[in-house]
């Protein structure tokens, strides 16, 4: 019952969002914004296409690395936040306010040390995605319950068995969320990376489009980033749900 | 001050340290990276010689415009749904993935529809913003205590009275939290449009800078968005805990 509701909201929402786009469409015009169905028709005719495969790719290799790059120091960095408690208090709000900075006035610089190259864009998203990825796992490490290392003390358990058996399960849920915030914001970094300054990629394709006034190409791009994007964000959602439940 | 922010503040001024040593004895291409102090120089000089009053003016214009846009009418559409339960669950799954999308992709639809102007900017200001003000609003009325609107019908105090007596105060802290979000997320937003595709302001004079090889005015930008946002964001910060000291409610 309740899954079939939520269906129903779900539902509601996407039509409203269509119908507002169509009353937009309706409102400045076929040239600025395409209606939702010839959107959707250029869509499946441009995917197949060679010249979305080549592009798509090269923001997937992109968004690939940078993710690793993401996760990997991220984690390093909150677990050392996390455990180091003289580190933490000294390292925590320097990340917030790195992470409440808009790190595009950074990309010049990252252009100047890396060029127009792959590198450079995988180095600003994994800017992007590194923050949140570690505050929370700094936090997740902070919040497990002292009751816990208690009883694991009681029960005579090695650091190695602390870690495998107590600590990592009771942060999973938290460093789950994450990863998700740091997925999307990596993805924002590429995307924003390749509409600046690229030939290559799906950002590059959305300015491209726009600024050769085709608008479907712009509007199907976009609208598959969105798709993509969402999809994405309700499997890793459904994951953390279910870490959270076992908790 | 406290041991923690003395050793916060030597870190910071280590690194800083470490990037004018590096620059100044050559491990850093001059090309590439500017020593700070140099940075700074370029800055005061730009200020004074006022070449870039225009484009700050602007941009922070247009993200005070999208905060008080964000702030208000986030407010506002908070109360409505939270007035309107069954509307509210329906929009859940629309709030738990609003943030999950890269909402920049949007900008060249905007710039698309409205034309190169500050409308597509103001647009993303606010569209980045706003959710977060309305969830921040419907959490806090969420979590006004049951025993205040009691006290305040013991009181005999009007629905007006009450809102604006006993649940606003109830709220604020969560709403300030909404604020501050709007805030920075405004900010992001506004400059990131403006250095993508603008007409003028900061960001576009900034990626100018960039393009021109005008590496002490693109230092200077930088470093004046770097500090505009810190400072921000320490003001807010500072004005957060005092609130919460009169509440009584501070971290020692």
């Amino acid at each position: 019952m309740i899954a079939r509701n939520r269906a129903v909201d779900t539902f509601i929402i996407v039509a409203a969002m269509l119908l507002a786009w169509h009353a937009l469409h309706h409102a400045v015009g076929a040239t600025a914004l395409p209606g939702p169905l010839p959107t959707l028709g250029y869509l499946a005719k441009f995917v197949p296409t060679e010249r979305f495969a080549e592009n798509a790719w090269a923001t997937l290799v992109c968004f690939f690395y940078a993710l690793i790059l993401s996760y990997a120091l991220g984690l390093a960095i909150g677990i050392w936040l996390g455990l180091h408690r003289l580190s933490g208090a000294v390292g925590e709000p320097i990340l917030i306010s790195l992470y409440t900075l808009p790190k595009v006035t950074l990309y010049p610089v990252v252009l100047l040390i890396f060029g127009l190259s792959v590198s450079g864009r995988v180095t600003f998203g994994a800017m992007h995605g590194v923050l949140p990825v570690a505050l929370l796992t700094m936090s997740a490490i902070r919040n497990v319950p002292p009751v816990y290392l208690k009883s694991a003390r009681a029960l005579r358990l090695s650091k190695w068995q602390t870690v495998v058996t107590l600590l990592l399960p009771a942060m999973l849920p938290e460093v789950a969320s994450g990863l998700r915030i740091g997925f999307t914001l990596t993805l924002l970094g590429v995307l924003l990376s390749e509409m600046f300054a690229a030939k290559h990629g799906l950002g590059f394709l959305i300015m491209n489009a726009m600024q050769l006034l085709q608008s479907e190409e712009m509007i199907a791009v976009t609208v598959m980033l969105f798709a993509f994007a969402v999809g994405a964000n309700a499997v890793l959602l459904a994951i953390e749900h279910r870490l959270h439940r076992r908790v | 001050m406290s041991r923690v922010g003395a050793i916060r503040l030597a870190v910071m001024a280590s690194a800083i340290g470490l990037l004018e040593l590096a620059c100044r004895t050559g491990l850093i291409d001059h090309r590439v990276v500017i020593p700070p102090s140099e940075m700074a120089d370029a800055l005061v000089r730009l200020l004074i010689g006022g070449q870039a009053n225009e484009q700050i003016a602007r941009t922070f214009g247009i993200v005070v415009a999208a905060v008080a846009i964000s702030v208000v009418l986030g407010f506002a559409l908070g109360i409505v749904i939270h007035a309107l339960p069954r509307a509210r669950v329906a929009l859940e799954p629309f709030f738990a993935t609003y943030y999950a999308v890269p909402i920049f992709i949007f900008y060249p639809v905007m710039i698309a529809v409205f034309g190169l102007s500050v409308v597509p900017i103001l647009l993303m200001g606010v569209a980045t913003a706003i959710v977060a003000m309305i969830i921040a609003t419907l959490n806090g009325l969420d979590r006004i205590p049951r025993v205040l609107a009691k006290v305040a019908r013991v009181h005999r105090m009007g629905a007006l009275a009450s809102a604006l007596r006993v649940k606003l105060p109830a709220a604020a802290p969560y709403l300030f939290t909404g604020v501050k979000l709007a805030v920075s997320y405004s900010f992001i937003a506004v400059i990131a449009s403006e250095f993508i595709l603008a007409p003028a302001g900061l960001g576009r004079i900034l990626s100018d800078a960039y393009s021109d090889f005008d590496n002490r005015r693109m230092y200077a930008l930088m470093l004046l968005l770097v500090i505009a946002a810190t400072v921000v964001n320490m003001m807010l910060h500072a004005l957060d805990q005092r609130w919460a000291e009169r509440r009584g409610i501070a971290k020692p």
